[in-house]
């Protein structure tokens, strides 16, 4: 049985459920009551989770779930309101059922301290039932403590359609004959999957008379598999005459099914509840199948007369099979609009098109050399439809912002009531898309920004006032794309940056020299130094002066930049701007003798040459005189080793990061060229100054170049020829 | 197949050691059963049992279903990896209604 992947999938989806979850309690907290679409969401997600759950006897979430299930299905009934007492029971409801369902798997089980809060939010919406309900639940909240362990069974299985069916009654015989039912079961389990099994004891007589060498079982089965029914009947040859087999390929009709009941001994109509419960049958089609031979027969005791009486039939079993299958469907509704793909196959065709990109240049290049101008079109027409492929590919691992944006709903409202600020989180270009893996990194750094501008950037609500701005402070969350690169906004309505302060603090810390003239957005970048913070108090939130610094980190780390807007007394924005993709960039292809480099495009400032004066200086010293400022430069012919002398030219590239220019000099410089990022192996993960490589259209491997690290190599080399001139 | 008695003031377990198979079916059945007569609650403890077929799963079937009928409630406890795994296919652990610990990576 494939319970693993299923589990997998199960994980997944409950993560998903629960954010649609935590969304509509948010909305309904916003709005201040709630609307009955964002109430069914809530339940659906709910009321899935524990199924789910339930089939993978996950019985601790299924406990807990149950409880919240119950409140819920109160308010549907309009019994009860949402207030935001309430709401915020649900959440951290919520919050610890993410917990439940993180520890799926964890053999050591929840820590103490999680059942604690488990037992106590339990409590709370137990509060919220009525006596009725009191009862079922007390029953769910007596659970042993063992039941909160992370356990697995692996019977049960998934209720799906399609599948055989199969009947056994093994006679009295057959275990004096030295066979094993039980064997028949594994050996069926080669076949294929027992979906769900039921078995069945009735025919076994009072202790008195039972003869514990005889066999009594039985056996309903749901089975799937992609035999035929010779196979599957030949798993029974041995005991075809011991006992009674009846196998039902998938979708028999009613009719088969029906005569299956009527042929063997139990009640008829136990059985007819079994095929229910084994998923054999829907409750419909079993309904439908009886009423149609209550038709030939006269009404004396009938099945379907029973079944839909429901008098005698538990409701609770039907209602179980029926939610069952009712929760398979909305699954499968909802794959129908989306269809998830495991990331590794993504990353898969995204290095195959890389591929197929440096193939297209090889391609052209060899092209452009023929001079065939026919071929050269036919070159070009493919390259064309590479880039379109390549494209929308990228595209492909393009995600909306939005999620990440909604997740911060949460934190900002949870951060907003520990600091006790009245704060509105307002988001806007959800829909904005970008590279999968950026979104996946970008989490950390917008909720240093965030939690940043809460405790920083808002003022509190009497200063507000004061300043005659509204008390509701507002945040926002913004993203665009900007000619080849995504913008990420965080934008405050509060007092804006304290430029002064800022630099008088950087005076302090000897982060700048007194009478530089500094424009303001120079000024705010100080901010993100390592250390640097203007807080006057240090909160749990910030003010350590570390995050900023971390931010920076990252998305630099993303070869993105960030700039500062603030306008005292109106509001800071935070500017991110990230590249696109980081798969594939622009670079700028230089050459030294033989060998090729690339220099990511956006780094490159300027290209010069070298004038004869510089070259003849170049013993002595490694920097230049650039428009009357000091360019300090690296030889890549020294840096990397590479023999021979340059023959003609030379060319200096100015390269700018992090607010430090750098000269690279180079041989040719060889233009524009669309790189495709190869990762360097672990060998070389010390080797200092090169990032990646790339494959050229001739096949040659160009290195990139790690510019930042280099840029630092180079101040640090200029500041020792410094003291030793 | 050992089976020891254990009594503690009305309840009592009895370790059954192990196979329940065919072979010593007829052996545990009485016992099994002078267990439900003799205590209020019984209890069976089946961490040593080594194998169960379906002779051994009837004898456990049996004894629940005899438990219910004179009014006791008999409780399995400490399946074995062998019980659980018969109980599981023959998804017979939720008629029980015993607890079965299972840690993750029993699972097959």
């Amino acid at each position: 049985m494939n319970l693993d992947q299923a589990l997998q999938t199960f994980l997944v989806e409950a993560r998903e459920l629960l954010q649609d979850m935590e969304d509509a309690l948010l909305s309904i907290e916003q709005q201040g009551s709630g609307d009955e679409e964002a109430i069914n969401a809530i339940f659906r997600a709910a009321h899935t989770i524990k199924g789910t759950a339930g089939i993978f006897a996950l019985d601790a979430i299924v406990a807990f779930t149950h409880v919240v299930e119950s409140v819920l299905d109160r308010i549907r009934k309009n019994e009860l309101q949402f207030d935001n007492e309430l709401t915020s029971l649900f959440l951290s409801s919520c919050d610890h059922i993410n917990k439940l369902v993180d520890h799926i798997g964890d053999e050591s089980g929840l820590s103490a301290d999680l059942q604690a809060v488990g037992n106590k939010v339990q409590q709370q919406l137990s509060g919220y039932l009525n006596e009725e309900l009191h009862q079922a639940d007390s029953t769910s909240a007596s659970l042993p403590e063992l039941h909160q362990d992370s356990f697995e069974s692996s019977g049960g299985g998934v209720v799906g359609s399609d599948n055989w069916h199969i009947s056994l009654r093994f006679g009295p015989e057959v275990l004096r004959n030295g066979m094993d039912p039980l064997a028949f079961l594994r050996y069926l389990e080669r076949l294929g999957q027992i979906v769900t099994i039921h078995t069945l004891a009735d025919a076994m007589p009072t202790a008195a008379e039972m003869d514990p060498e005889s066999c009594y079982l039985g056996f309903e089965i749901s089975f799937r598999s992609d035999s035929d029914k010779a196979t599957i009947a030949a798993v029974f040859d041995f005991v075809r005459e011991d006992a009674t087999v009846h196998i039902l390929p998938p979708r028999s009709r009613i009719a088969a099914y029906i005569e299956v009941i009527k042929s063997l001994p139990e009640d008829e109509m136990q059985l007819g509840q079994l095929l229910v419960l084994c998923g054999s049958l829907t409750e419909a089609e079993l309904e439908q199948g009886l009423k149609e031979q209550a038709g030939i027969t006269p009404p004396s005791k009938l099945l379907g007369e029973i079944l839909v009486d429901d008098g005698d039939v538990q409701p609770a079993v039907v209602a179980a099979a029926l939610a069952k299958q009712q929760q398979v469907k909305e699954v499968k509704a909802k794959q129908n609009s989306v269809i998830r793909v495991d990331a590794n196959k993504l990353d898969q065709l995204i290095n195959l098109i890389g591929e197929m990109v440096i193939a297209g240049a090889g391609v052209s290049m060899h092209a452009q050399l023929s001079g065939d101008s026919n071929m050269q079109e036919a070159a070009s027409t493919i390259m064309h439809m590479i880039e379109e492929v390549r494209d929308s590919a990228l595209t492909l691992r393009m995600v909306q912002i939005g999620e990440t944006f909604n997740r911060f709903q949460r934190v900002v409202r949870d951060v907003s009531k520990e600091i006790g600020k009245d704060i509105r989180l307002d988001i806007g270009g959800a829909e904005t898309e970008l590279d999968k893996t950026v979104v996946d990194k970008i989490g950390d750094p917008l909720m240093h920004l965030v939690r940043n501008s809460m405790d920083h950037g808002i003022e509190s609500a009497e200063l507000r006032q004061a300043r005659g701005k509204p008390a509701q402070g507002v945040l926002k969350l913004n993203a665009y794309h900007d000619s080849g690169s995504i913008v990420i906004e965080v934008s405050d309505d509060g007092g804006g940056l304290n430029r002064d302060r800022i630099l008088q603090k950087a005076l302090e810390r000897d982060l700048i020299q007194a009478g530089h003239n500094l424009s303001d957005q120079e000024i705010y970048k100080l901010i993100f130094e390592a250390g640097f913070s203007t807080a006057e108090q240090v909160t749990n939130l910030s003010g350590r002066g570390v995050g900023m610094d971390v931010v920076r980190k990252n998305i630099e780390a993303l070869r993105g930049t960030i700039e500062i807007d603030s306008t005292a007394g109106e509001g800071t924005t935070i500017r991110i701007r990230l590249p696109l993709t980081l798969a594939i960039i622009d670079g700028f292809l230089v050459g030294v003798a033989d060998a090729a480099f690339i220099i990511p495009l956006d780094m490159v400032v300027e290209c010069l040459e070298l004038a004869d004066i510089d070259r003849e200086a170049m013993r002595d010293r490694n920097y230049i005189n650039l428009r009357g400022k000091v360019l300090p430069y690296l030889q890549l012919r020294n840096l990397f080793g590479i023999e021979g002398e340059a023959t003609g030219r030379e060319n200096i590239i100015v390269v700018q990061y992090g607010g430090n220019r750098a000269g690279f000099v180079v041989d040719k410089l060889m233009g524009e060229f669309q790189t495709v990022i190869k990762p360097l192996g672990k060998i070389f993960s010390n080797l200092k100054g090169i990032t990646g490589s790339t494959i050229l259209g001739s096949g040659e491997v160009a290195l990139i170049l790690d510019v930042p690290m280099l840029v630092e190599r180079s101040a640090s080399m200029d500041v020792k020829s410094g003291v030793a001139a | 197949m050992n089976v020891t008695f254990n009594r503690e003031s009305g309840m009592c377990t009895a370790q059954l050691e192990g196979e329940m198979t065919i072979y010593t079916a007829a052996e545990i059945k009485p016992m099994l059963l002078s267990l439900l007569d003799d205590c209020s609650e019984p209890e069976i403890d089946l961490s040593q049992v080594s194998e169960i077929d379906s002779a051994g799963l009837q004898l456990l079937l049996l004894a629940k279903r005899e438990a219910s009928r004179i009014g006791k409630s008999i409780r399995l406890v400490g399946h074995s990896p062998a019980v659980v795994e018969c109980l599981d296919m023959c998804n017979l652990t939720a008629l029980f209604g015993d607890q079965v610990v299972l840690s993750s990576q029993q699972k097959q």
